[in-house]
């Protein structure tokens, strides 16, 4: 099971990418437990300042516009 | 999608090929468009010299030509912005001092994307990884006040004189503005949490985005921000052709001259609660330029409805007190109307 969480205000990008974290670990078969963070002081704690950010299993692989489909999956499968 | 046509797309190739083409045929197209509007006008059933033909051959032909230099322009900075982060910028600001360190952050400003959702996070990292205020400040400034799309259009629509002189004014006001809300020592003004907070830190990655990432984050900017802005830039543009054909020049001139001294302070406040972005707000000021309206007076509006914006401000109140947004709108406000003066001294 992995730990994902999506980092974001709730602007429309970050709901985009949550949804595609969700719909490219559906595909791949992977489980999933995806976590959105909108708290403005958690985000920070991340150390990411351009939203969306994503952290699987606590390391931040991605920050800033929305993530590409093929990094997702790669980052999935890591 | 077969592998083919996505292999097709991915190839630098294929999208220098592709952008050469684009380009020949944008020019071709842009060389008519002068053409073109005078050639549709005369064709209408409306006296020839009239207000209206004039105000319609207005909006005809600078439409399609804002559109065109928009989509140019948002293309060059969406590529030249794969190559800064925020995440970068930040790690180059922390630990520099005041002084050099508000004029690279103004300067970073310029290039660094963000989008507006990400204005509080940004500020949070940059102060909780130790960038000073006031450095975060020229940051904050400087990012939204010389954007691509203001500079890029003002460049085409109104000349390079005062697209360069904005560009350098713009970055002053950012420069000096955050230098002196940094001599201030407000970081007691902040909220609480903020000032408890510690960044946690990042790994950043070593670049590896290719010529075809850029080329496509190119690409998505256009289709975004043109998506986005062409309702603003055909509103700006009709009133802008209604103010070329209709409004008496001596009425302007004697209104926003530069001979008025209370019409940089005017502009300026009447720009703070105005939300526009430059799109809207440049064809406007290429009409009123030509109508006699002073160039101070006009950059001042400007920066006071791009830089000022109440829906920014209440995004900020999250992390400012009151006090010190008002004390950062009561700085910025200061140089703009210094600037506005300025211009109208040395360009009247």
């Amino acid at each position: 099971m992995k730990d994902i969480k999506v980092l974001g205000p709730g602007c429309a990008r970050c709901k985009t990418t949550e949804e595609m974290v969700k719909a490219e670990a559906a595909k791949l078969g992977i489980e999933v437990a995806v976590e959105k963070i909108t708290d403005y002081e958690a985000i920070a704690k991340f150390g990411v300042i351009s939203t969306p950010g994503i952290v699987i299993d606590g390391k931040v692989v991605h920050a800033g516009g929305l993530p590409k489909t093929d990094d997702l999956q790669r980052w999935l499968q890591a | 999608m077969t592998t083919q046509a996505l292999g097709f797309r991915r190839s630098p190739v294929a999208w220098i090929g592709g952008i050469a083409v684009a380009i020949v045929a944008w020019f071709a197209i842009y060389r008519q468009l002068e053409d073109f509007s005078r050639a549709a006008v005369a064709r209408m059933p409306i006296p020839q010299g009239s207000a209206l033909a004039s105000s319609i051959e207005f909006f005809l032909y600078d439409t399609p030509k804002v559109l065109m230099l928009l989509a140019l322009v948002v293309f060059t900075m969406g590529v030249v912005r794969t190559f800064f982060s925020p995440e970068h910028t930040r790690a180059m600001l922390a630990g520099k001092r005041e002084g050099l360190g508000n004029i690279a952050a103004a300067g970073l400003g310029v290039f660094t994307p963000f989008c507006s959702c990400s204005a509080v996070p940004l500020f949070v990292g940059f102060v909780s990884a130790g960038v000073p205020l006031g450095v975060t400040f020229s940051f904050l400034i400087a990012a939204p006040m010389i954007n691509e799309v203001a500079l890029g259009l003002l460049f085409a629509l109104v000349g390079w004189r005062v697209a360069l002189t904005y560009l350098a004014f713009g970055l002053a006001v950012a420069i000096v503005s955050g230098w002196v809300i940094g001599r201030l020592h407000l970081e007691g003004w902040l909220e609480e949490w903020v000032r408890d907070v510690r960044a946690g830190d990042i790994d950043l990655q070593p670049d590896q985005t290719s010529w075809v990432d850029r080329f496509e984050a190119g690409w998505n900017a256009v289709k975004e921000i043109v998506g986005k802005v062409w309702y603003w830039i055909i509103a700006g543009i009709a009133a802008g052709a209604f103010i070329h054909g209709y409004v008496p020049a001596e009425l302007l001139s004697w209104i926003m001259g530069a001979d008025a001294w209370w019409s940089v302070p005017a502009a300026v406040a009447l720009g703070i609660p105005m939300y526009s972005n430059a799109a809207g707000i440049i064809p406007v000021v290429e009409a009123l330029l030509g109508k006699g309206m002073a160039l101070g007076t006009v950059l001042a509006f400007m920066m006071s409805v791009i830089a000022l914006s109440l829906p920014e401000m209440i995004i900020l109140r999250k992390v400012l007190s009151l006090k010190l947004i008002a004390v950062f709108v009561a700085v910025v406000a200061c140089g703009i109307l210094a600037v506005g003066f300025l211009f109208n001294a040395l360009f009247s």
